[in-house]
């Protein structure tokens, strides 16, 4: 049963890469390394886990997703699309003038949208938000966030974090896709984030730690933070930059660059 | 002589009273008390949240509880809440247009002894350029408390600027607020002078003075400075010829630059800005200060005669 969930996933997963890399392509810009690295971690929360009706995109019960780091949107845009948000053929026009797809991501531009985000940092404090409003409206519903692991580096993170112990958030669930490499290089040289595991654990938070490409252990960690009651979830997702795509893995100049045309055929190859 | 109260009073039971409609929370930066958002956490404890000295947070919190169909009330000093957290403020209330509320007290040289660091003087400028923000300035504690009560019934996002020093009321109960409509307090067909917040009570009495002098000044209240009530100012121009600006505020980027870019584009017209001139404040009693910048009465009437002489 689960082996036959996991293929499905793996092959959306492989659809959404190919999604992207021919959405930033087309576009001529945009950031692929980070889209790649959060894609199997979306691919599980937009095709199993979330609860959402695209024909009712403000349905009060549905689970949310921020993406915090909002310039990983071609990832976003795809699932969206390939869930039945908008239709396929507006992927196209990500980053082009009049498009619903902008360059960061505009909750009032398109459905499916929770959040605007792109100025990092912001994303985590929005999700606790609502998660407040849900302990409110005595809801069940989940937040999920994806935050960016350079993006920890910024202190709108570490007030937010507090928030969610504080106001014991279990219905926030985080993905930290901890691709260890930032534009300037890599985390460690341009500005050391470890250990960040203990450092969310401090902060009263419940954490569990990753391999974010591997279907079984990110089905394995949502199942955990099920079960937590009184502490916000982080779970370090340890991911590759640019994952599935041979020449662009695990090297920083991938980060926010398009791939020419040749290229994009190099990458759709290995993919099939 | 009228009672003295601060608009910051009026916010609180404003919000007291917005409170009755229980989508409406309330958000704090460990400030509460001086802000007043305090009222509403004694009557409301379960839907205020206060976040910690963290206004950065503050402001994205109050956007998420928006988005998921609150109306929040997120206060801090003005200082703090627009300037640390205007990165967070332009992304969700501006861009995202969400129905937030950002309330900034102890707003210009009112504040007083706390000095500079803590006397906003540039926040309505920073407000006034974000697409789609309303920046409102109450005159007294009737027009904050009415206008709280309005901007929870209001869709769309608001700066509410308030003060710590006390001011004289000069509205009564009755009194009705509606957002982006200037007020015309007095009559004058010799100068207008358009005033914000504190100032327009010292407008009031420099109309008096001019008036013994055989000057007729008219006294405008400008409480919302976005979206402004053009017609009025607009009017006041030609029927005067001859226009003030007066705020608790740097002449930059205010009702005083407000003004100025209708007058050029309408109807360009002699006109002098008083606010604080390219300054910061320091430590002092609002009076003093006032005196020292040049925000009184008595400044607005020399500012007047030498306008009208030129």
């Amino acid at each position: 049963m689960e082996q036959k969930l996991i293929e499905k996933l793996e092959k959306q997963a492989l659809q959404i890469r190919m999604d992207v890399l021919e959405m930033i392509t087309e576009a001529k810009s945009g950031h692929p390394g980070g889209s790649l690295s959060a894609v199997d971690i979306m691919t599980v929360l937009y095709f199993h886990k979330m609860r959402y009706n695209p024909k009712k995109p403000k349905w009060e019960d549905r689970d949310r997703f921020v993406l915090s780091k909002g310039h990983a949107c071609p990832a976003l845009y795809a699932c969206l699309a390939r869930s039945g948000y908008f239709p396929l053929a507006k992927l196209k026009t990500l980053r082009k003038i009049g498009s619903c797809l902008q360059g960061h991501p505009e909750s009032n531009k398109c459905s499916g949208i929770e959040a605007s985000t792109g100025p990092l940092g912001q994303g985590l404090s929005f999700a606790n938000g609502v998660g407040l409003a849900g302990k409110l409206d005595k809801k069940d519903y989940k937040v999920y966030v994806m935050l960016g692991d350079g993006e920890v580096q910024e202190g709108n993170i570490w007030e937010a974090a507090m928030l969610a112990a504080h106001y014991k958030l279990n219905n926030v669930i985080v993905f930290l896709d901890h691709n260890r490499l930032q534009i300037d290089g890599e985390l460690k040289d341009v500005m050391n984030i470890e250990p960040i595991k203990d450092k969310f654990s401090a902060f009263g938070w419940h954490t569990i730690e990753i391999n974010g490409h591997d279907f079984k252990e990110i089905l394995n960690a949502l199942d955990e933070a099920d079960k937590v009651k009184d502490k916000p979830i982080m779970i370090i997702a340890n991911t590759i930059k640019s994952k599935g795509v041979d020449y662009m893995e695990n090297k920083a100049e991938w980060h926010g660059k398009a791939p020419t045309q040749d290229q994009l055929k190099e990458a759709l190859a290995e993919l099939v | 002589m009228a009672e003295l109260k601060a608009t910051r009073d009026g916010y609180g039971e404003g919000l007291v009273e917005a409170g009755k409609n229980e989508s409406v929370v309330a958000l704090d930066a460990d400030l509460a008390e001086s802000t007043r958002s305090i009222k509403f956490k004694e009557k409301y404890p379960l839907r205020f949240f206060d976040v910690g000295i963290a206004e950065q947070n503050l402001v994205a919190t109050a956007a998420g509880l928006a988005a998921s169909g609150k109306i929040p009330f997120a206060s801090s000093f003005a200082v703090f809440i627009t300037g640390r957290a205007y990165d967070q403020i332009r992304l969700n209330a501006g861009i995202s247009h969400l129905n937030m509320k950002i309330v900034g007290s102890h707003a210009g040289l009112l504040t007083g002894e706390d000095g500079a660091s803590h006397q906003s003087l540039e926040d309505i400028s920073l407000m006034r350029g974000i697409p789609g923000m309303v920046v409102i300035q109450p005159c007294d504690f009737v027009e904050a408390k009415k206008a709280t009560i309005e901007i929870a019934k209001y869709k769309g996002p608001v700066y509410l600027r308030l003060s710590r020093g006390k001011v004289p009321v000069i509205n009564d109960e009755n009194y009705k607020f509606e957002i982006g409509k200037g007020i015309m307090l007095k009559q004058g067909k010799d100068i207008a002078i358009i005033a914000t917040g504190a100032l327009v009570n010292e407008a009031l009495i420099a109309s008096d003075m001019l008036k013994e002098k055989g000057i007729g000044a008219r006294v405008i209240n400008i409480h919302t400075i976005k979206p402004i009530d053009k017609e009025i100012i607009i009017k006041a121009a030609k029927e005067t010829g001859c226009v003030i600006t007066a705020e608790d505020h740097s002449i930059y980027g205010g009702l005083g630059s407000a003004v100025a870019e209708i007058l050029a584009e309408n109807c360009p017209t002699k006109m002098h800005r008083i606010g604080v001139n390219d300054k910061f404040g320091e430590s002092g009693e609002p009076s003093e200060l006032y005196k020292k910048y040049g925000l009184t009465a008595e400044d607005i009437v020399k500012a007047a005669e030498k306008l009208l002489k030129k």
